[in-house]
């Protein structure tokens, strides 16, 4: 490997799991002249390559795009989902934030709604499930009307795009002490509550998706707010408040319930 | 001689007149046939939401975890639409012609102006959808201009388009999901497609998490599983984006088109070590207020603010007055190579150019600079540690789109009946270049607006197959694709399936990159066939088939890029001319632009499989030009 930047020496205690429902434990591997120009990942693909040479399993890892948006990547780093650095996704995270003989703690996502698949990878099909039960608006292609045919104030537009923004990593049910999904339905919730086009199922949507995401097996919300400091799209609280508000005002409508 | 069967009549009419005279399929009978479509991105996701929003019964693959994680969701910069909305002359002939001309006459016609045209029912169906497209203070969607067009045609949700298209076809998807018309599989990946008395059966898929091969049998097959951009190892592309699939099809009958035609996107961050494992593409829409330039003096090592502007050499606007710093991607790579070759890049490689903000930074503000392009500018700044605010941005040409891919007619059915291909899998729509916004516009009208149409006629036609998945030719494609697995991970050698990968990435690069000549693509098949053998015989794969294993899946795909990789070689040197991305050093004009042969070369080269170790066979379907006239792309 040549590299141009500057190289350090770390200790991973990186989980290691054979399957669902297996025992795991953490492994602690030695990694020695890691460049620091290296995404966290290309670390891990470092050791993968060394260790598939030395005929050991590498660590198994989530990871698609590399450039922080299709919200496959993601492992407690430290303690912190998506590790040190605000607003990131792991495969944006740099080693040059880490230094030369650091310790450094790997671990999947632990909520019970995810189970591990195997080491770092786990099954968010949950969140899917949440989606599947509301995260919509019920039209068919073909007959929508023109584009412009509903304007929408910028300010709307804007904050159902702060909402939208959420990738579906999992990271705020990995960061909250419930391993509640709160945040990530809420954005759902919020994206398509606020637009007029997802205004007239909006009672229905909050009332199912919160019923689907009890039934997945996530926690309740207990105003913790770990999971806006870990999400990587800096998803707003504000957001959960709003689903709560259409979940009361949803309670109200005598069609849904 | 390939017929495309584009429909009689003029252009404006082709498409009516398809739908209007098209066999259909009762309502009540739309549930009697079964579909497959793999992969879930905007040509998939669209595809197989609106298949089941039409009734029929829809089973659904990706090789992700989840259907919303497809590479579409990195697309950046926007959407093209004729919609014309803010008043500046542009149409669905415009739209048609500027993506002809783009794609340097190497499209239909036919196709390109069908797509102009449903162009503007997309912007419809995702603004229904709940897309948070940009809007302007009154209310209503904001456009911008957008690589290479003097129109503002392209829509946009922040630097996050791709994003927001993709989640929209995700909630129809999910819709259907939950309503039981579709059922989904995620972390599956086809392992074969099977054919039976020239009809396309079903496929074998391979569960990614327990490797166990299923096979599901369908009454078609819709292949929408992306480019093949990975071959270069080094791409903008996701790390499991492979031409798998694709492939696989066309080791089954599916002709393969113009793999030669790749697209190498001019603003990505350049490389800096071999630990890379991708190149981060930043939206080209950076080119609307940066201006591209490089040092006059190659031996100027000051750091860039240092150098006035008389020793700048901004050498997109001096080669193209009018198109400056927007002149097409190929244009835009292949002038930063040549002037990196010269010696004149920046940064510690030298492959690198400036994009510089700084004008715009003086004309508009930091805030307005901030407003347009801050995410792209934090992503900049976290990978390489810079501040572009401050700094010029350093930037470099990377492989970013394949616009080749399996050979579609004007119904997008591949060679194999009932085999069809969209999205960026087929090769239909961009010819030998694609204008920007347009990768997203194509595949969502390949999935939300011409397969619902264009598959029905096949199965009016054909009725539902007469095989289900206990018929011998699926178990045979099992037992195949077992034992293909196994040798894999029995062949223990030394190298590890990156490695030979990285090495097949450097000798597409240098001998089938930006600019060919026929000795480096000879040179390029042999040195390809070596390490083919290398692969075979020296691959180390770990762990077992029975479980969860990433480096067995990326062994597998490295396979399959090591043969394919081999064709576009045979493809580029047998298109004995230059056009869009594919340029021959022999073929150029005196400006160094890409010199086409019309009189010999006017045609889509589709490739059919003879066989291991055998030449494919090729099969030409002439472009016929009746609306446009063919000129000399010009920038100037």
């Amino acid at each position: 490997m040549t590299t141009q930047g500057k190289t350090i020496n770390i200790t991973l205690k990186v989980w290691r799991q054979k399957g669902p429902g297996v025992k795991g434990k953490l492994e602690t591997i030695e990694a020695k002249n890691i460049s620091t120009d290296m995404s966290f990942l290309e670390m891990l693909d470092t050791i993968n390559e060394g260790r598939i040479v030395q005929g050991k399993e590498p660590i198994e890892f989530d990871n698609d795009c590399r450039e922080g948006i299709c919200g496959m990547c993601g492992a407690v780093v430290n303690g912190i989902p998506h590790g040190p650095e605000k607003a990131m996704t792991l495969c944006q995270l740099h080693m040059r934030k880490f230094k030369n003989e650091d310790i450094i703690v790997v671990e999947p996502w632990r909520a019970r709604a995810f189970p591990i698949i195997k080491d770092l990878v786990v099954d968010r099909s949950a969140l899917d499930k949440i989606i599947q039960s509301g995260g919509f608006v019920s039209m068919v292609a073909g007959g929508a009307p023109d584009a412009n045919a509903i304007p929408i104030s910028q300010n709307i537009a804007e904050k159902a795009m702060d909402a939208a923004a959420c990738i579906g990593c999992g990271a705020c049910v990995a960061a909250c002490p419930n391993a509640s999904a709160m945040l990530f339905v809420s954005a759902k919730i919020s994206q398509l509550a606020l637009l007029p086009q997802g205004k007239p199922e909006a009672a229905q949507r909050a009332w199912n998706m919160v019923h689907a995401m009890d039934d997945c097996g996530f926690g309740n919300c207990t105003n913790e707010k770990e999971c806006e400091a870990a999400c990587p799209k800096e998803i707003s609280i504000v957001n959960i408040a709003r689903m709560n508000r259409e979940f009361i005002k949803a309670g109200f409508a005598s069609h849904v319930m | 001689m390939l017929d495309g069967k584009i429909p009689a009549g003029p252009l404006e009419q082709k498409w009516d007149k398809y739908r209007s005279t098209m066999k259909l399929i009762n309502p009540a009978n739309k549930r009697k046939y079964n579909i497959i479509v793999v992969g879930t991105g905007l040509a998939g996701g669209a595809a197989a939401a609106t298949l089941a929003e039409l009734g029929y019964n829809v089973k659904n693959f990706c090789i992700q975890d989840s259907p919303r994680r497809a590479h579409s969701i990195a697309a950046q910069g926007g959407i093209n639409a004729a919609k014309n909305y803010p008043n500046d002359g542009d149409s669905i002939w415009r739209l048609f012609h500027d993506t002809i001309k783009g794609g340097d006459y190497r499209s239909r016609e036919g196709n390109v102006y069908r797509l102009a045209q449903v162009s503007n029912n997309i912007i419809d169906q995702c603004v229904a959808q709940g897309v948070p497209f940009a809007r302007d203070y009154g209310g209503l969607l904001d456009n911008r201009s957008f690589g290479g067009a003097q129109v503002s045609r392209t829509f946009y949700a922040r630097g996050q388009t791709g994003q927001q298209l993709l989640l929209g076809a995700y909630s129809s998807l999910s819709r259907q999901i939950g309503l039981g018309k579709v059922r989904m599989f995620p972390r599956s990946e086809l392992v074969d497609l099977v054919v039976v008395d020239g009809r396309t059966r079903g496929v074998v898929m391979r569960n990614l998490v327990n490797g166990q091969l299923e096979s599901h049998a369908g009454d078609a097959v819709i292949l929408a599983t992306g480019g093949y951009g990975n071959v270069f190892f080094l791409s903008t592309n996701a790390a499991s984006c492979n031409v798998g699939a694709a492939f696989k099809a066309y080791k089954k009958g599916a002709y393969f088109a113009n793999p030669c035609y790749t697209q190498i996107h001019p603003t990505c961050i350049p490389v800096s070590g071999t630990h890379q494992s991708k190149l981060t593409l930043m939206s080209e829409s950076l080119r609307n207020d940066g201006r591209v330039w490089v040092p006059k003096d190659p031996s100027d090592k000051r750091s860039p603010a240092n150098i006035p502007e008389s020793d700048r050499f901004y050498y997109l606007e001096e080669k193209y007055p009018s198109f400056g710093n927007l002149v097409p991607r190929d244009v835009a790579s292949r002038n930063a190579k040549e002037v990196c070759d010269k010696g004149l890049g920046v940064s510690a490689t030298g492959y690198a150019v400036y994009l510089d903000f700084s004008d715009a930074i003086k004309r508009d503000g930091k805030d307005v600079v901030a407003k347009k392009y801050g995410n792209l500018f934090d992503m900049y700044h976290n990978i390489i540690d810079d501040n572009p605010y401050e700094t010029p941005m350093m930037i470099y040409p990377a492989t970013h789109y394949t616009m080749g891919g399996l050979w579609v007619d004007y119904e997008l059915q591949t060679t194999i009946p009932g085999c069809f291909a969209l999205g960026e899998a087929n090769f239909s729509d961009h010819g030998a270049n694609r204008l920007g916004a347009s990768a997203l516009m194509q595949g969502l009208a390949d999935g939300y607006f011409v397969i619902p149409y264009t598959i029905a006629p096949f199965l009016a036609n054909n009725g539902n197959s007469d095989i289900q998945k206990d018929h011998a030719a699926f178990k045979d494609a099992e037992k195949k694709a077992d034992a293909y697995v196994k040798k894999i991970l029995s062949i223990n050698g030394k190298q590890t399936a990156d490695e030979i990968h990285r090495k097949l990435g450097q000798i597409i690069w240098d001998y089938v990159g930006m600019a060919r000549n026929n000795e480096g693509l000879k040179k390029a098949i042999g040195m390809i066939k070596e390490l083919q053998e290398q692969f075979w015989s020296n691959v180390t794969v770990p762990g077992s088939d029975t479980d969860y294993n990433f480096a067995l899946q990326k062994a597998m795909r490295v396979a399959d890029f090591l043969e394919f990789g081999e064709l576009m070689a045979v493809d580029a040197l047998d298109r004995q001319e230059s056009c869009g991305g594919h340029l021959n050093e022999a073929f150029q004009t005196d400006e160094g632009e890409a010199r086409r042969d019309d009189d010999n070369y006017c045609h889509v080269a589709a490739w059919e499989y003879k066989g291991q170790g055998n030449e494919p066979a090729f099969h030409k379907e002439p472009l016929v030009f009746e609306n446009v006239e063919l000129t000399q792309r010009s920038y100037k």
